[in-house]
């Protein structure tokens, strides 16, 4: 579950994190009103989605407003903010249909001395909270790790106890800061590591973390995303989600306890488990198809469950047809079968479907299809039914 | 033969009284029993703390797992507690001495499972999983979830991210005539107990098994070090299929560890690796169990 800079910022800060001193703005006024709360004669203006190169990005609406910019008094903060609130912001990271804003968070200008860049991920293959730390802050980190890797530091650590003041302390010195610098660090990374364990982060991305001419550090940027399988131990997690920013269908799916992802093409897919369902769409792909979603009902899906997949993915009016590949093992192929006759009754499929199924009670499942009286085509395997699926949209 | 599975194999459920619990530990039995010819029960209790000294349906319930060991004498632990108290019972069993945890449960937080992976360190339990259909040899004993009647005995040793498509890859062999030494699940997850690697080691070894199927996804880098150790460290002909060709980056396909992140974990750079290290790589889900027969046949 991601979440927006401005969130992450005041999470920390509840943490005990120094952060720049910011505020929320919804309009042009607010923009003009926080400038000068904030008192100083540089702020900057930033657009909240979620999505990275803000700065880079341009919007739709106006190709000279870049997403993330400089303002010096009241007046330039609401003219800028004028021409970013409702306007859609196209980066690097949205796609070319770009994410509308609806947020902005003016934050106070700092003196920086120097930029770093700071993250902490789970390392699959040593199974560690791992910190990575970089003097080329501000950059594309994956440029960085392309062309100079020996700049990345990566540092893993307990889960347990978190990252220990030496750590912090070695990398301070690895990094070449100096002075002042050197205590902020051994401060700040093991605040910081201690508040990606507390709150069960997946990601958490600071670019730029920047080091001030007092030597202080404080992020500059946030971006932090949780697990969303801990949310259970964070109730308050649930009023930081902007659904806003998530495919409609994709919180709908979540909300059935379905697992959905939109993709661009028009054969919609019904599959019980992940592997079978990603192999699913490669199929269609392979056959010269391209599938509309990745959707896995799961292993114990009962018949409401599996309707409503069925209206999620006709609710999809790319939809030409739909493939539904079971094979059965907790699923019973009785069950989708029953489910999908209900769908015919319910929710009315006017596209192709072709059926293939397998596992767990397949026989009763084909009778059930055969005796329907339902313009169903049914496939022996995966290739017939990949071939059989495209075959309806030529 | 066959690995991580013998006749000495006694199993409890952790989780016993729930439905899932119940259900697959019953199916199980069954297996046991009607499968495999087994004489004795080879599923012999479960734990569900304050519900020790009670029954269910056959089943002897203890509060604890170091209990359910010292009067069962089990030695291996199948795991069904809700997500929130799974990486805790995988430790419970570790610290009682359990050679073999299979955990199935899905939607362990990661930063648990981190904790769960540590404490197992230098302790002699292995866990499969968690996110997992289990473990079967077909014949022997069926620890898991998977549906027993699509495996058949046989020579290919089986690994996969992915339940049902392990459920597509054993009937596909079963087409082909082939059948299974051992299918191991080893689960979807970020963070898993028992990876590519250490079973392939096992199947190497392993007298009964003739060749390899693993079965990966997108997302992190354990097939591409499964390539390299292949390359290094097997004899035995090893088939591979990887699934999400299609898979857009960015986006978690359904398991949680399946995610291109940063242009990284791509089925491309996979099968790239593993066509490297002699493997022959299934362009299609439909392909696997023929690509096995390719592989016998090189």
């Amino acid at each position: 579950m991601k979440i927006h800079e401005y969130q992450g910022k005041q999470l920390l800060k509840d943490f005990g994190v120094t952060v720049p001193r910011g505020i929320v703005v919804k309009s042009a006024d607010e923009a003009s009103v926080a400038y000068k709360t904030l008192g100083g004669d540089l702020a900057v203006l930033k657009s909240q989605i979620h999505a990275g190169g803000r700065g880079k990005g341009r919007f739709k609406e106006d190709q000279d407003q870049a997403g993330v910019v400089l303002v010096r008094s009241a007046d330039e903060a609401s003219e800028n903010a004028n021409k970013m609130l409702g306007n859609t912001l196209v980066t690097i990271q949205t796609g070319e249909e770009g994410k509308k804003v609806g947020t902005l968070y003016l934050e106070e200008g700092l003196e920086i001395e120097n930029e770093l860049y700071l993250a902490v991920v789970i390392d699959r293959e040593i199974g560690l909270p791992m910190l990575i730390i970089s003097s080329e802050g501000g950059m594309d980190i994956e440029e960085v790790a392309e062309n100079t890797p020996e700049k990345i530091l990566h540092e893993p650590f307990d889960a347990g106890y978190g990252l220990h003041t030496f750590q912090a302390v070695k990398l301070a010195f690895k990094l070449g800061l100096e002075g002042p610098a050197i205590r902020s660090a051994a401060k700040f990374l093991p605040k910081f590591c201690d508040f990606f364990l507390k709150n069960d982060c997946d990601m958490a991305e600071i670019n730029p973390l920047v080091v001030t001419k007092a030597g202080d550090i404080m992020p500059l940027d946030s971006k932090i995303s949780f697990d969303g399988n801990a949310l259970f131990r964070h109730k308050n997690f649930s009023e930081l989600r902007d659904l806003q920013e998530e495919e409609p269908t994709e919180v709908r799916a979540q909300e059935a306890g379905l697992s959905y992802v939109k993709l661009e093409g028009n054969i919609g897919c019904l599959v019980n488990g992940a592997g079978l369902a990603m192999s699913t769409m490669d199929l269609i792909k392979l056959h010269g198809g391209e599938p509309a979603n990745f959707l896995d009902v799961g292993g114990g899906a009962n018949v409401d469950q599996v309707t409503e997949a069925f209206r999620i993915i006709l609710a999809d009016h790319n939809v030409k047809a739909v493939l539904v590949n079971i094979f059965g093992g907790i699923m019973k192929c009785d069950t989708i079968v029953e489910a999908l006759l209900e769908a015919y009754e319910k929710v009315g499929i006017t596209v192709p479907l072709v059926v293939r199924l397998e596992g767990t009670n397949v026989e009763k499942a084909r009778e059930m299809l055969g005796n329907s009286g339902r313009d169903i085509i049914t496939a022996t395997d995966l290739t017939d039914a990949a071939q059989k699926v495209v075959a309806t949209l030529v | 033969m066959s690995i991580l599975v013998d006749s000495e194999t006694r199993i409890i459920t952790q989780g016993i009284t729930g439905n899932a619990g119940l259900f697959h530990s019953q199916k199980s039995r069954e297996y046991a029993r009607d499968e495999c010819g087994r004489s004795e029960d080879v599923f012999v209790g479960g734990v569900t703390p304050g519900k020790g000294g009670t029954e269910v349906d056959g089943f002897p319930v203890f509060n604890t797992v170091a209990e359910a060991r010292e009067k069962t004498g089990a030695n291996v632990s199948l795991i069904f507690v809700p997500p929130p108290f799974c990486a805790d019972a995988i430790m419970e069993a570790a610290d009682a001495g359990i050679e073999l945890i299979v955990a199935i449960t899905e939607g362990v937080p990661v930063l648990d499972m981190v904790k769960a992976k540590n404490y197992l360190k230098g302790k002699k339990s292995r866990l499969i999983g968690p996110n997992c259909p289990g473990i079967i040899t077909p014949g022997v004993a069926k620890i898991g979830i998977m549906p027993g009647y699509i495996h058949t005995p046989g020579s290919i040793g089986l690994i996969s991210k992915s339940g049902t498509l392990t459920y597509e890859a054993a009937w596909q062999l079963g087409n082909v005539g082939l059948g299974q030494s051992t299918a191991v699940g080893i689960g979807g997850d970020p963070i898993i107990g028992t990876n590519f690697i250490d079973l392939l080691e096992m199947f190497e070894n392993d007298p009964k098994t003739e060749a390899m199927l693993m079965i990966g996804e997108i997302g992190g880098n354990a097939e591409i070090e499964a390539a390299q150790y292949i390359k290094e460290h097997v004899t035995k002909p090893v088939a591979a299929f990887i699934a999400g060709k299609t898979a857009p980056p960015g986006k978690r396909m359904g398991h949680a560890g399946a995610i291109i992140a940063g242009g990284k974990g791509t089925a491309a750079e996979k099968v790239a690796a593993l066509e490297a290290a002699g493997v022959e790589v299934a362009e299609s889900p439909a392909d696997m169990g023929a690509a096995v027969k390719r592989a016998l046949q090189k």
